[in-house]
């Protein structure tokens, strides 16, 4: 039961501290991608 | 200050070393900015006359020194702090980058409001170039002590962090600028203080993340190798006997010409591409080009790295020189037969390689000199970063500038430099091949180890 539970916190911590820095970097992404395709037009 | 000791931030047992990346990547991608301030520069032209430079206003000139100011302090002070990250841990490390990092915006952002180029030159140059030496080099034997077994993959995910950092930085500023401007007023200082009170946040999160492994951990399931390959060293090399091995010099200019073979044409990458395909690619084309650029040097550095990992680093080095060479030497022929498509795909590969360069070595180091030291080693080797940042614009301009004054053909001028680049990496191959493991009389005695362990 401790050991799920402790699993369970770490998935949450694991997905927060990734979200946290996936997020911003994905949408700096996004938005360069958007004006690289303007090579191709 | 207790809590930002290395007693306070060993991990507890259950704790993931995945958490390890993203508090590596909070640092790394805040100071990753540092290849954004060019969106400054035209704005910070005209602070005084707002619509267009007025007398009194800065110039480009200038304002390019900010920039040069805070890369030559990165690699001084990664030099000079080196042994200092090492010794204190990361928690400290990343808060002493946090405070550098978000007072040099604080200090530019006075420079800018009272017009003085000279406190903003101390500011992001000189407290900012503080934070981006110390944080850059912050994570890494950290990172590389979580992941022994796969140290060029979890090193080339926080360095990626850096390549990435721009992408935010870029976007974020000038909405920010735009948020801030009056028709009477350009929102630069305002914007500083902002960038610099997200980015204090953002890396005070990644240092109240950052763990270090307990004495003796290692990943679960995880066999150390009982026969060590002959170019990876389990012991540890002290970070001043490094320098007087052939290895920490060698590995320099391995760097150091693969780093001012790649440095050199991403700055003129946009003049470049219109340069050789005159009508052929657009200012706009060219913009979106340095943009795919950007996310292969950024994606480069951690699939090279993570590549390093299965065939070894001085092989992944080996195809650097190699395929870069080979890739250089078709740019001319990509011009003179007019064809986009070769030019695009030999430089986004090449820029690949370059960010695969930075991203690699740590994990190289690691296996020269061990774990012991690897951060303060890397910190040193860090001066040929700031080496070929002089080099590799010089190399380019000069020669292009050169064939111009001589009657060459603007879409030709650059076929000299491409040349020239090929040789560059022909030497790093050599240099790469003379690598051989460091004698054991570098190595550091068992007493020693404990001693440094301690």
């Amino acid at each position: 039961m401790q050991a799920s539970e402790s699993s369970a916190g770490n998935a949450a911590k694991l997905i927060l501290a990734w979200g946290f820095v996936g997020i911003p970097l994905a949408w700096g992404v996004i938005e360069t991608v958007i004006n690289a395709l303007k090579l191709f037009q | 200050m207790s809590f930002l000791s290395k007693e306070r931030i060993i991990a507890p047992p259950g704790y993931s070393r995945w958490l390890i990346p993203p508090a590596a990547l909070c640092v790394h991608l805040c100071i990753g900015q540092a290849y954004a301030f060019s969106v400054f520069n035209l704005p910070m032209t005209k602070l005084l006359g707002i619509t267009k430079s007025a007398p009194g206003d800065w110039a480009l000139t200038e304002l390019g020194w900010i920039f040069s100011i805070a890369i030559f302090v990165l690699g001084a002070s990664a030099a000079v702090f080196g042994r200092w990250v090492e010794d204190g841990g990361p928690r400290r490390a990343m808060f002493t980058a946090a405070l550098c990092w978000a007072g040099g915006f604080v200090i530019s952002a006075i420079g800018v409001y009272i017009h003085n180029i000279w406190v903003v030159y101390f500011g992001y140059g000189f407290i900012g170039g503080l934070g981006l030496g110390i944080g850059y080099i912050s994570p890494v034997s950290t990172l590389i002590k979580w992941f022994p077994d796969r140290p060029g993959m979890a090193t080339g995910m926080a360095i990626m962090g850096f390549g990435g950092g721009a992408f935010i930085a870029s976007p974020l500023s000038v909405w920010l600028m735009g948020k801030f401007t009056t028709p009477t007023h350009i929102g630069v200082p305002e914007t500083f203080l902002v960038l610099g009170a997200i980015y204090f946040c953002f890396m005070m999160v990644g240092a109240a993340i950052v763990r270090i492994p307990a004495p003796g951990w290692k990943p679960a399931g995880y066999v150390a190798p009982a026969q060590t390959k002959k170019l990876v060293t389990d012991k540890h090399v002290y970070v001043y006997d490094a320098l007087k091995t052939p290895q920490f010099w060698l590995i320099w200019w391995v760097l150091c010409l693969n780093v001012t073979a790649g440095i050199g044409v991403l700055g003129q990458a946009s003049a470049m591409s219109q340069e050789m395909f005159p009508g052929r690619i657009t200012a706009v084309a060219a913009a979106g080009f340095v943009g795919l650029m950007s996310l292969f040097n950024m994606g480069g550095r951690f699939f090279w790295a993570s590549i390093s990992d299965y065939i070894g680093r001085k092989n992944t080095y080996f195809v650097f020189f190699a395929l870069g060479t080979v890739l250089y030497a078709l740019v001319p022929t990509a011009g003179a037969l007019g064809s986009v498509e070769l030019f695009v795909v030999c430089f986004l590969i090449i820029i690949s390689m370059y960010g695969g360069g930075f991203a690699t070595v740590p994990a190289y180091l690691k296996d020269m000199f061990g774990t012991r030291y690897v951060g303060a080693i890397h910190g040193m080797l860090i001066t040929a970063w700031s080496m070929a940042g002089i080099f590799g614009p010089v190399l380019v301009n000069y020669i292009r500038a050169y064939n111009v004054a001589h009657g060459v053909a603007k879409a030709q001028a650059y076929n000299t430099t491409m040349y020239v680049m090929a040789v560059l990496l022909v030497i790093g191959f050599i240099c790469n091949y003379f690598v051989t493991a460091v004698h054991e009389r570098h190595h550091m005695k068992r007493g020693e180890e404990a001693e440094a362990l301690t």
